[in-house]
């Protein structure tokens, strides 16, 4: 008859069938377990966790106020200060507790790049989505724009833009979205497409099931896990665009801190004062790639790539 | 094959156009008065407005477009409005040190991720394999200003093998080119694992392996030839990227390239250089990934297009 499914360690599952305990919700669905099995992912995870930590708490574990100029926070001749119990990450070139300033950088960038990434994935996913459902003459239009946008640098289109609309943190996460949808909006056409394809879609349209009905009942659910994927793998890039913008000078202005805006205020002190490049790019490699292990498996345990 | 690639040629040019018109609107919508640059500072209302009547800023936009373009066919791509010089030769004087900086750093990107995909996928499930990986994500993550300043601090100050900056001799290219190359190396490490591990897995290999005889030299040419495969086209797309993108590096290193060009160009409002060096950019762009598409099916003969 029916077969019995093994006892799954940690629940009561006893001989109850797998299927039954799920839907009871004693234990997760299968993709959230495969990726509890991903080393790379979970350490992802926990990367990102602990950077939004930092971003939330920032007000608790700084030891300084990020914006105080300490008199005694530079040398006698005016340098920075290296790491010591005071400052435990050293000063930069205004005698300002460097820590506290990445602490507080941390809300900056995190949160351009949650935004750049959310409007990114939000205009990547209406476009792919009307090119792929409604085809024809709007479809050609959609997908010849994209293209034009691919083939523009995206860094020079970011300065570009910056530079017309005099940036500030919401304008360099627009501009930031601007420049991020194109590969967004490729890949949600491509599924959209072959999700069209199929029969039920067709079955919905012979049936007069609306369109919004059937792009939002129908169509929407299947975009789900690509949508989680890109929402998490797209803030590595955007973290990355954000602290390249800063750094040029056409990102966040001082003296709001940002990572990217601390190393570049830096530069020419930076070979007698290493560490003020050091641990704002330490921390920017360490969110991107949080970001980056976290969304490839998500990728994978959602098993939209082909099994390694 | 013919009819293909005129029509990726008739693509091609088409995008060029959206990039021109695209780049046209920005230039223009830029917060500062061109003529008002040339004239100075201390210059009267009406030497800025003759400035302006020369240069023809005072005609209606898409007449200015218009008249653009066919300079442009005619390969005249103007004079910059803060140099006293042709676009074309500013372009030109910068197109060498971009040229080489690309290609070098597509260099290391093939000599970093290349044998460290192989090896990884060799050693599959092994920590040199996740070794490899793990230096492979964290390449992809660096930005690279921060791997340029680190390795400037390193390898130029600390231990000065190389200078600090600037252009001039083979030396002067290494750190700049690795700083380029190590995100695209980690990609390129990726891709290479997967295609190898897929050929790996084929049913011949296997069993070579399983008989303990290490696939013959036929198998790994051809095991190569596959795995070059996805490689190719993202050297394909690199050209076009490290053409014009490449704009932080050349910063970091005071780097004489197209990006550097048109980075201080849109801060001086200097048009026509603008519009020349991001043409000039996504044309490289565009031809990059013709040259991939083109050479995709030469290797695998499977490709074929209708």
């Amino acid at each position: 008859m029916a077969q019995q499914a093994a006892p799954v360690e940690g629940t009561t599952g006893g001989n109850t069938p797998l299927n039954e305990r799920v839907s009871a919700g004693r234990v997760a669905p299968a993709w959230l377990r495969r990726f509890m099995k991903n080393g790379a992912g979970v350490t992802g995870l926990i990367g990102v966790i602990i950077v939004l930590v930092m971003a939330f708490a920032a007000p608790l574990l700084a030891p300084h106020d990020p914006a105080r100029q300490y008199f005694d926070g530079l040398t006698d001749f005016g340098d920075p200060l290296p790491p010591s119990e005071r400052f435990p990450l050293g000063t930069d070139t205004l005698g300002r507790d460097l820590a506290s300033r990445i602490l507080y950088g941390a809300r900056v960038s995190l949160l351009v790049g949650v935004l750049a990434n959310g409007a990114a994935v939000l205009l990547g996913l209406i476009i792919g989505v009307v090119a792929g459902y409604f085809r024809g003459v709007t479809e050609t239009i959609l997908m010849r724009i994209t293209d034009v946008m691919t083939a523009f640098p995206a860094l020079i289109l970011a300065i570009a833009l910056a530079a017309i609309l005099r940036p500030s943190l919401w304008i360099v996460a627009l501009v930031i979205a601007l420049v991020n949808w194109v590969w967004i909006a490729r890949a949600i056409y491509a599924q959209v497409l072959s999700i069209g394809q199929r029969e039920f879609v067709e079955a919905a349209g012979a049936l007069g099931v609306g369109t919004f009905r059937t792009l939002f009942r129908h169509i929407l659910p299947h975009l789900v896990s690509t949508l989680m994927v890109f929402g998490t793998l797209g803030i590595s890039t955007t973290v990355l665009l954000e602290a390249s913008l800063s750094f040029l000078g056409v990102g966040v202005q001082p003296p709001t801190p940002s990572w990217g805006g601390i190393i570049n205020e830096s530069q020419s002190y930076f070979l007698d004062a290493p560490w003020l490049v050091a641990f704002p790019g330490v921390a920017i490699v360490l969110t991107s790639l949080s970001f980056n292990l976290f969304g490839e498996a998500l990728r994978d345990s959602l098993d939209l790539a082909e099994r390694r | 094959m013919i009819a293909y690639l005129s029509q990726r040629v008739l693509q091609a040019a088409g995008v060029l156009l959206g990039v021109s018109i695209i780049t046209f609107l920005l230039a223009f919508l830029l917060p500062a008065d061109p003529a008002r640059m040339i004239a100075g500072r201390s210059a009267t209302v009406a030497t800025v407005e003759s400035i302006r009547e020369q240069l023809g800023l005072n005609r209606p936009l898409p007449q200015q477009y218009v008249t653009y373009l066919g300079n442009l066919l005619k390969g005249d791509f103007g004079r910059s409005y803060a140099q006293k010089a042709d676009v074309t030769r500013i372009i030109r004087s910068r197109l060498a040190p971009t040229l080489q900086l690309a290609l070098v750093g597509i260099l290391f990107e093939l000599l970093i991720g290349l044998p460290m995909g192989m090896i990884a996928a060799i050693k599959r499930g092994t920590w040199v394999d996740q070794g490899v990986m793990a230096f492979a994500f964290v390449g992809v993550s660096a930005p690279q200003f921060v791997v340029g300043l680190l390795l400037i601090y390193f390898f130029a100050y600390l231990i000065p093998i190389f200078p600090l900056g600037g252009y001039g001799t083979a030396r002067h290219i290494v750190l700049p080119a690795i700083a380029v190359g190590l995100a695209g190396g980690g990609w390129y490490a990726r891709v290479t694992r997967s295609a190898m591990i897929d050929v790996l897995r084929q049913g011949y290999v296997r069993t070579a392996r399983a008989k303990g005889v290490f696939p013959s030299k036929v198998v790994f040419k051809h095991v190569l030839k596959n795995a070059v495969l996805p490689v190719v086209a993202l050297v394909g797309l690199d050209i076009g990227v490290f053409m014009g993108g490449i704009v932080i590096v050349e910063s970091v290193f005071g780097w004489p390239g197209i990006g550097q060009m048109i980075w201080q160009a849109i801060q001086l409002v200097d048009i026509p250089v603008i519009m020349g060096g991001v043409l000039v950019t996504a044309l490289f762009v565009v031809l990059g990934n013709l040259l991939a598409d083109l050479v995709y099916p030469a290797l695998d003969p499977r490709i074929r297009y209708s």
